[in-house]
């Protein structure tokens, strides 16, 4: 398992490549890429700048990586969730999942994010034509949680 | 007793931490939140909304009726937002 809280880029192919290589018992990859939109809430928005807990996020991150791999075979897990500001088209998080089978590697890779969102603490604070204004969590991020409840 | 605050309620509040020594009957992170609330005019404001003020103890998400410590490190922050 590999958490990596990051103010830098990455890429996707490369870490793909990394996280296969030399695994042959590995059935399927999921990989989830979350992208900076540039309109939230019919407002434009030029840039995004993502806070966090040093720290708790790293904790956090482990503490859900723990708990998708309690629930599936997993092979192999990997998150990257960067930080400071980001502008529309940038990546904010990779999530992929490594399992022999492709449910257990695309449902683990859902509950990731969806735990990821309503548990890491990050915060985004985006910049629109009309100032800064920091993003509300949504009802349905928590409904999107509360799904995977036992 | 040290607390972070994260997102608004850090430029709310207008420090990202502040060290407190608690009376005696702050005991649990729901009499904390009231009693930091009578600190400044400030504090009353980011906090008066109890629904969007989330709290973690020593890095782990609490619920209002969760114990203090002095050793405690405690973090005050709205809903959270990544992914």
């Amino acid at each position: 398992m590999t958490i990596r809280v990051q103010a830098e880029d990455f890429d996707v192919g490369a870490e793909y490549t990394a996280f296969t290589a030399g695994r042959t018992s590995i059935g399927g990859v999921t990989l989830f890429v979350g992208l900076v939109r540039d309109i939230a809430g019919g407002e434009a928005v030029s840039a995004m700048t993502l806070e966090h807990y040093p720290g708790m996020t790293e904790r956090q991150l482990e503490a859900i990586e723990a708990e998708a791999r309690r629930r599936w075979p997993l092979d192999d897990v990997l998150v990257i969730h960067r930080y400071g500001r980001l502008e529309p088209g940038d990546q904010i998080v990779l999530v992929a999942t490594a399992s022999a089978h492709r449910d257990a590697a695309f449902d683990s890779c859902r509950f990731l994010i969806d735990w990821l969102k309503t548990k890491a603490p990050f915060w985004k604070l985006e910049a629109t034509p009309d100032g800064e204004r920091w993003v509300e969590a949504k009802d349905s991020d928590d409904a999107a949680a509360a799904r995977w409840a036992e | 007793m040290k607390i972070l605050y994260f997102a608004w309620l850090r430029s709310k509040i207008g420090v990202p931490t502040e060290t407190v020594d608690l009376p005696a009957e702050v005991t649990t992170v729901g009499a904390l939140v009231d009693w930091l609330k009578t600190r400044s005019p400030r504090h009353a404001e980011a906090l008066a909304n109890s629904k969007v003020v989330k709290v973690a103890v020593n890095q782990e998400h609490v619920p209002y009726d969760h114990p203090l410590s002095a050793t405690d490190e405690v973090a005050l922050f709205p809903p959270v937002t990544g992914g």
